[in-house]
């Protein structure tokens, strides 16, 4: 009962920081919104058993990459800008409909499909990163975590070729 | 091993995914500040890492947990790449308004 309870907060708090994340004027209130989204998925990682990714979770994405977005907004002083003309108004209630579309769609899809439901539970016990390095590390994931590190070698080139050159 | 009885299923974890991804999805195509526009698109990339994490529990897999590490670091260097785009054309045109970007039209 109690999960349940915890389950139906983070999901509330998740939408309706999700929500004000789309509907704030401010890039700055719009940011703080998607760090409280970003904070309650770790915390449903974490009813998930997921420990050591809600730990990632908070450190990369509520850490590393909203300070990111927040430099970049203070860098260009957007918080408090003229405001961006929006020359497609018409198509507003066309998205939100394609939106509820969406999320019916997929909804419709969870609901329909049978689920396998493990009658007798699932093991206790919070999957950590020796669990999760002992699967990284085997033959299966190997070439996509070799892959990975080339691929962020190559953003940080690129970011720095972005940011140092006059184009 | 010790099991324990499930009280939130795993559709109730997907429900909750589909609605952040549509979100995030009216995000992007109504807003015109493409730094928000980024944010709604880390919306539905965290969107799916929920649903992945659901998966990896009730299938108990541990593949979801990695995929979801994976789609961190791709998003970390999207994030790195996109806002060095943002600065760079905000320092040659003063502007990001996303409807006069027309420099790659052809």
């Amino acid at each position: 009962m109690g999960t349940q309870i915890l389950f139906s907060i983070l999901a509330a708090a998740a939408i309706a920081c999700g929500i004000g994340v789309v509907v704030n004027r401010s890039p700055v209130r719009s940011a703080l919104n998607l760090v409280l989204v970003l904070c309650s998925i770790a915390l449903m990682y974490l009813t998930l058993n997921a420990s050591f990714v809600a730990a990632i979770q908070i450190i990369v994405y509520a850490g590393a990459i909203m300070v990111l977005f927040l430099f970049v907004v203070m860098i260009l002083n957007l918080d408090s800008p003229e405001p961006i003309p929006n020359r497609m108004k018409e198509q507003t209630p066309l998205a939100i409909a394609g939106g509820l579309v969406l999320a019916a769609v997929i909804g419709g899809i969870v609901a329909s499909t049978s689920l396998a439901r493990p009658a007798h539970g699932l093991p206790s016990g919070t999957v950590g990163a020796l669990a999760i390095g002992q699967a990284l590390f085997t033959p299966y994931w190997i070439f996509a975590f070799e892959a990975i590190s080339v691929l962020l070698l190559i953003a940080t080139v690129g970011a720095v070729v972005l940011a140092s050159r006059r184009m | 091993m010790h099991t324990v009885p499930i009280h939130v299923s795993l559709s109730a974890y997907l429900y909750v995914s589909a609605i952040l991804f549509a979100i995030g999805a009216v995000g992007v195509v109504v807003r015109r500040n493409p730094i928000i526009m980024f944010m709604c698109i880390e919306l539905m990339l965290n969107a799916v890492n929920l649903s992945l994490i659901a998966f990896s529990r009730y299938l108990n897999d541990i593949g979801g947990q990695i995929m979801v590490l994976f789609v961190m670091a791709v998003a970390a260097a999207e994030v790195a790449v996109g806002l060095g785009i943002i600065v760079s054309i905000f320092r040659n045109r003063e502007s990001i308004n996303i409807d006069t970007l027309d420099v790659m039209h052809g």
